[in-house]
C-alpha cells in the first residue's frame, strides 16, 4: 500500500495515545515530563505531514517554534521539578496533593 | 398670636435636659437635678406669659412638615388652644412640683441622675401629646410615654417585681395601642388626613363622613385610651405600677400620663358618634365602681391610691361618654392636684417610716408629721368631693352631666361611687394618722424634710381653691353642643347648688355617709374589721376580684400554649424538615463533590482529557 | 511497495516500539531506561523527517532533542537519585482511567480520519532543505522568531532563579 498522509496520521496519533496514556498511569514527574514530550513529538509528526503533502513549508516553520518552545518548557519544567523535590524529597504525584487543602 | 418661639421652647426644653443629664451630666446629681428642674419650672414660667400674653380664648396651630410620603403628609406641629394650654399649665406646673420633691424623696438613691432624665424624658413625650396636632405626632408621643413609664417603673430594676411590673405595664399598654394604631389607620384610610383640625372641619361639614365605620373607628381609638388611662379590661397595669418611686406614682401614674387617655379622647371628641360613646361612658362607669371596690380591701398605702387613681379617671372616662368633656378635663385638672397631692403625702409618709407601705404598720403620725398630715387631709377631702374643695366641683359636674343625659344608672352609679371614695380614703387617714402606732417604725416617725413639704404644701393649696377659679370656664365652649359657663368668683363657689342641686346634695349626702362608716369603722382599729362583716366579698375584694389571676389562667396559659406550638412547627417542621433538608441536601452534595477534588494531579488530567474529547467531539461532528 | 515505503514502516514500528518502552518497560521501572527510549523514539523520528523531505527539521531533533533535551533529563535522574520510586508499582485505575482518555481522543480522531481520508491530490514536490526554511523564517516569520529568542532568555533566567539554593 502506498504510503500517504493517512499513515503518517495514524503513526502521530498512536503516538500521541502512547504519551497521553504515560501522563495519566505513570507516577513519577520524570516519566510523565517525558510522556509530555512523546505528545509534543506526535504533533510535529503531524504537522510535518500535513506539510509535506500540502504543499507548505509553514508546517515546518511552526515545527521549529515547537521545538524551541518544547526546549524552554523542559528546561523550566525540570528546574521545578528539582525545587519541588528539594522541599519535599519526593517526585512523586500521589506524595504532592497540594491542590486538595 | 405673641411670643410664637415658646411653645417650641416649652416642648424641647426637657427633651434637651434629659440629653444633656444621660449624655454629660451622670456623675453630678446637683447638676442633673438643676437641668430637669430649670427645663420644666422654665417651661411652667413660658407657658403663663404665652397664656397672659394671648389669653384663653384664642386657637391656633403652628406646623412644619415633617415627612411626606405619597398623599400622606406628616406635620411636627403645635396646636394650641384652651384645651393645650390648660395641660400646659397642668403637666409644667404639677410635674414641676413633683420634681422638687424628688429632690428629697430620691435623695440616698444612687440613680438620681438617671431618674431626673428619665423624668424630663417624660415630660417631654407628656407635653408631646398635650400639643400634638395630628394623630401621628400623638401616637410617637403617646409611645414615648410609654417607654418613659416603663423605664420609671422599672426604676428599681434590681428588683424582680419592679423589673416584672415595668413589663405588665408596657405589655398590657402594647394592647391598647394596637387597637388605637388601627383606629388611627382606619380614619386615615376613610377621611385621608390625620390632623385634628382638618378631621374635624370635615366632620362638622359632612357628619356621616365616617360611614359604617364610625363606631368601630372611635372604639378603636378609645382602645388607647382604655390602655393608657388603665380602664376595664385592660386596667391591670396600673396598680402594679405603684413598684416604681412614688413621685414616679404622683407624677405619671396619678397626675399626668394616665390622665393622657382622657385627653386624647377630648382631643378627637368630635370623633365619637353616640353609640361609641354610650359603651366608652359604661367602660368607665364600671371602672370606678370596681376599682372603688378593691381600693376598700387594700392594705398598701400606694396600692389604695392607685386604686383610687383608677377610680377617679373611670369617673373621668364616663364624663367623656356622657358627651361631657368638659367635666372630663375639670376633673382631670382637679384631680391632678389632689392625687399628686395623696400620693407625695404617702411618699412622705413612707420615707418617714423607712420604705415601709403596709398602713396596718403606721398609725399616731399625726403628731409626728403634722404637715403631711394636713396636706394629707386635703388631698383626702378633695377626692372625697367635700365642699369647697377642688374634688366637690368636678365630681359634681359629672354628676351633673349624668343626670342631665337622664342617664340614671351611671348616674347612682357615680354617686354610689363617691360614698366608697370616702369610705376607703377615710379608711386608709384613720389608720394611718390617728389611732395607735402599730410599729416601732410608725413611733419614730419625724416629718420629712421642707424640700418634700414645700410642693405638698402649694398642691394643697390648688386641691382647695381649684374647683372655683375659672379652671370649667376656660374649657367651656371649647366642644361640641356645650354652652360655655361664666360666672363670677363668688357665684362659682355656689354654683353646683344652683346649677343642679339634686346631684350636689346627693354626692354630699353620700360622701357623709362614707365618712361616718369609716369613722366608726376604723377610727381605733388594729386590724381590718371588714373582712369578718363582709366575708367572701371582702377577699375577693382584697385580691382584686381575682383580675391577674383569670388573666393569668386564661390569656397567659393560651398564650404560653400558642408560643410552644409555635415553638414546635419552628424547631421541628421549619428548622428540622425544610431548612433542614436544604441543608441535608447542600451537605449531602457538597461532601459528594468533594470526592472529586482529590489534590491527585492525573486525576485531574484524566477530567481534563475528557472535557477535551467533548469539545472536540461538538466541534469535529 | 517501494524502498521509502519499507523504511517508513521500519521507522514507524521502531518509533510506537520505543515510546511504549518509554512509558511501560516491562524489564525496567528505572527512569534513565525510559529516557533512553526516548532517545530512540525521537532518533526514529528523524527518520520520519527525512522520509517527509524534512532534512533541516531532522537535524534540528537530533540536535535539539536527543542533544540537549535528553541530556538534561538525565542530569536530573541523576540528581535526584530515584531508587525508592523506581519500586513504586503501577495501579490498575491508574492504567483504567489512562485507557478510558486515550479510547476517547483516539476514536474522535480516527473516526474524522476515516471519513476524510485524506490520501489521494497532487503528488507532493515542497523540499525542507535548510535554505528555504531559512528565507521564509527570516521574511514571513521574522517577529515570531525574535519572541521566540527572547522567550529563550526568558526561561533560562526562570530556570537560574528556580534553581538557587534557597527560594524566596
Amino acid at each position: 500500500m502506498h504510503v500517504g498522509l493517512e499513515q503518517y496520521l495514524t503513526v502521530s496519533f498512536l503516538l500521541f495515545a502512547l504519551g497521553l496514556l504515560g501522563v495519566i498511569m505513570r507516577r513519577n514527574l520524570l516519566v510523565i515530563y517525558m510522556s509530555l514530550e512523546l505528545m509534543l513529538n506526535a504533533a510535529n509528526l503531524a504537522l510535518v505531514a500535513f506539510s509535506r503533502f500540502n504543499n507548505k513549508l509553514d508546517g515546518q516553520v511552526l515545527v521549529f517554534f515547537i521545538i524551541t518552545v518544547a526546549a524552554a518548557e523542559v528546561s523550566v519544567g525540570l528546574a521545578l521539578i528539582v525545587a519541588l523535590y528539594r522541599r519535599r524529597q519526593s517526585a512523586h504525584v500521589e506524595d504532592l496533593t497540594g491542590l486538595k487543602l | 398670636m405673641q411670643h410664637e418661639l415658646f411653645p417650641w421652647l416649652i416642648l424641647f426644653l426637657p427633651l434637651l435636659a434629659a440629653a444633656a443629664i444621660t449624655l454629660f451630666t451622670l456623675r453630678s446629681r446637683a447638676l442633673s437635678a438643676f437641668l430637669s428642674i430649670g427645663a420644666i419650672v422654665t417651661g411652667f414660667i413660658l407657658s403663663v406669659i404665652f397664656i397672659n400674653a394671648n389669653g384663653w380664648h384664642f386657637s391656633a396651630e403652628i406646623s412644619r412638615t415633617w415627612l411626606s410620603i405619597g398623599s400622606l403628609q406628616i406635620d411636627w406641629g403645635l396646636k394650641l388652644d384652651a384645651l393645650s394650654m390648660m395641660m400646659l399649665l397642668v403637666v409644667t406646673g404639677v410635674g414641676g412640683a413633683i420634681h422638687v420633691y424628688s429632690v428629697g424623696y430620691m435623695h440616698e438613691d444612687s440613680g438620681f441622675a438617671r431618674f431626673f432624665a428619665c423624668l424630663s424624658l417624660f415630660t417631654f413625650s407628656m407635653l408631646g401629646i398635650v400639643l400634638a396636632n395630628n394623630f401621628i405626632e400623638l401616637f410617637i408621643c403617646w409611645e414615648l410615654v410609654g417607654v418613659s413609664s416603663y423605664l420609671l417603673i422599672g426604676f428599681w430594676f434590681e428588683r424582680p417585681s419592679a423589673g416584672d411590673a415595668a413589663k405588665k405595664a408596657f405589655i398590657v399598654n402594647r394592647l391598647g395601642d394596637f387597637g388605637f394604631l388601627l383606629g388611627i389607620l382606619t380614619v386615615w384610610g376613610l377621611l385621608g388626613t390625620l390632623n385634628f383640625s382638618d378631621l374635624h372641619g370635615q366632620l362638622t361639614a359632612n357628619p356621616a363622613a365616617l360611614g359604617l365605620s364610625a363606631t368601630v373607628a372611635g372604639l378603636l381609638v378609645f382602645c388607647g385610651a382604655v390602655g393608657k388611662s388603665a380602664q376595664f379590661p385592660l386596667h391591670v397595669w396600673l396598680p402594679d405600677a405603684m413598684e416604681g418611686p412614688t413621685p414616679v406614682s404622683a407624677l405619671i401614674h396619678a397626675a399626668t400620663m394616665v390622665a393622657a387617655g382622657v385627653y386624647m379622647l377630648c382631643r378627637i371628641f368630635f370623633l365619637l358618634n353616640p353609640e361609641a360613646l354610650h359603651v366608652i361612658a359604661y367602660i368607665g362607669g364600671f371602672t370606678s365602681l370596681l376599682a372603688a371596690l378593691i381600693a376598700v380591701q387594700q392594705d398598701d398605702i400606694k396600692r389604695i391610691i392607685a386604686y383610687s387613681t383608677l377610680s377617679q379617671l373611670g369617673y373621668m372616662v364616663m364624663a367623656v361618654g356622657l358627651s361631657g368633656p368638659t367635666a372630663a378635663m375639670f376633673h382631670l385638672t382637679t384631680h391632678a392636684f389632689f392625687k399628686a397631692l395623696l400620693f407625695l403625702s404617702a411618699g412622705s409618709v413612707i420615707i418617714a417610716l423607712h420604705h415601709e407601705q403596709n398602713i396596718w404598720k403606721m398609725g399616731k403620725l399625726r403628731y409626728k408629721m403634722p404637715i403631711t398630715f394636713w396636706t394629707f387631709l386635703v388631698g383626702a377631702l378633695a377626692l372625697s368631693g367635700v365642699w369647697p374643695f377642688a374634688g366637690f366641683y368636678s365630681k359634681d359636674s359629672i354628676l351633673a352631666q349624668a343626670l342631665a343625659q337622664h342617664d340614671y344608672i351611671l348616674f347612682a352609679d357615680g354617686a354610689l361611687v363617691a360614698g366608697l371614695t370616702t369610705f376607703y380614703i377615710f379608711r386608709l387617714f384613720f389608720v394611718v394618722f390617728l389611732g395607735k402606732e402599730k410599729s416601732d417604725g410608725a413611733s419614730h416617725a419625724h416629718e420629712s424634710p421642707a424640700v418634700m413639704t414645700l410642693p405638698l404644701v402649694v398642691l394643697a393649696v390648688f386641691s382647695l381653691i381649684g374647683g372655683f377659679i375659672g379652671i370649667e370656664g376656660v374649657y367651656s365652649g371649647m366642644f361640641v353642643g356645650e354652652s360655655g359657663i361664666s360666672t363670677g368668683f363668688a357665684a362659682a363657689i355656689f354654683e353646683p347648688f344652683i346649677h343642679s342641686p339634686l346631684a350636689a346634695s346627693l354626692g354630699l349626702c353620700l360622701v357623709a355617709i362614707g365618712f361616718f362608716a369609716a369613722l366608726s369603722l376604723y377610727a381605733k382599729a388594729d386590724k381590718d374589721p371588714l373582712p369578718e362583716k363582709l366575708g367572701g366579698l371582702a377577699t375577693a375584694m382584697k385580691n382584686k376580684f381575682y383580675f391577674d389571676e383569670f388573666y393569668e389562667a386564661v390569656f397567659v396559659r393560651a398564650h404560653d400554649f400558642i408560643a410552644a406550638v409555635m415553638n414546635w412547627i419552628d424547631r421541628w417542621l421549619v428548622e428540622g424538615f425544610c431548612i433542614g433538608l436544604i441543608r441535608g441536601g447542600t451537605d449531602l452534595t457538597g461532601r459528594a463533590l468533594r470526592l472529586v477534588q482529590t489534590g491527585n494531579l492525573q486525576t485531574y488530567a484524566f477530567f481534563f482529557v475528557l472535557g477535551v474529547a467533548v469539545v472536540l467531539w461538538l466541534v469535529l461532528k | 511497495m517501494d524502498l521509502v515505503d519499507i523504511l517508513f514502516y521500519v521507522f514507524a514500528a521502531l518509533t510506537l516500539g520505543c515510546g511504549v518502552l518509554v512509558i511501560a518497560n516491562p524489564l525496567s521501572r528505572n527512569p534513565v531506561t525510559s529516557a533512553m527510549f526516548l532517545v530512540l523514539t525521537i532518533i526514529s523520528m528523524a527518520g520520519l523527517f527525512v522520509l517527509l523531505h524534512a532534512f533541516f527539521l531532522a537535524a534540528v531533533q537530533i540536535l535539539v532533542y536527543a542533544g540537549a533535551v535528553i541530556v538534561l533529563f538525565l542530569f536530573v535522574i541523576m540528581l535526584l537519585d530515584l531508587k525508592a520510586e523506581a519500586r513504586r508499582k503501577i495501579k490498575i485505575y491508574g492504567l483504567i482511567a489512562g485507557l478510558i482518555a486515550v479510547g476517547a481522543i483516539l476514536a474522535l480522531f480516527f473516526k474524522n480520519l476515516i471519513s476524510t481520508s485524506p490520501n489521494g491530490g497532487s503528488p507532493p514536490t515542497i523540499e525542507g532543505t535548510t535554505e528555504a526554511l531559512g528565507k521564509l523564517l527570516f521574511t514571513g516569520y521574522v517577529l515570531p522568531f525574535e519572541v521566540v529568542s527572547v522567550l529563550l532568555l526568558v526561561a533560562m533566567i526562570g530556570v537560574i532563579l528556580l534553581s538557587r539554593k534557597k527560594l524566596e
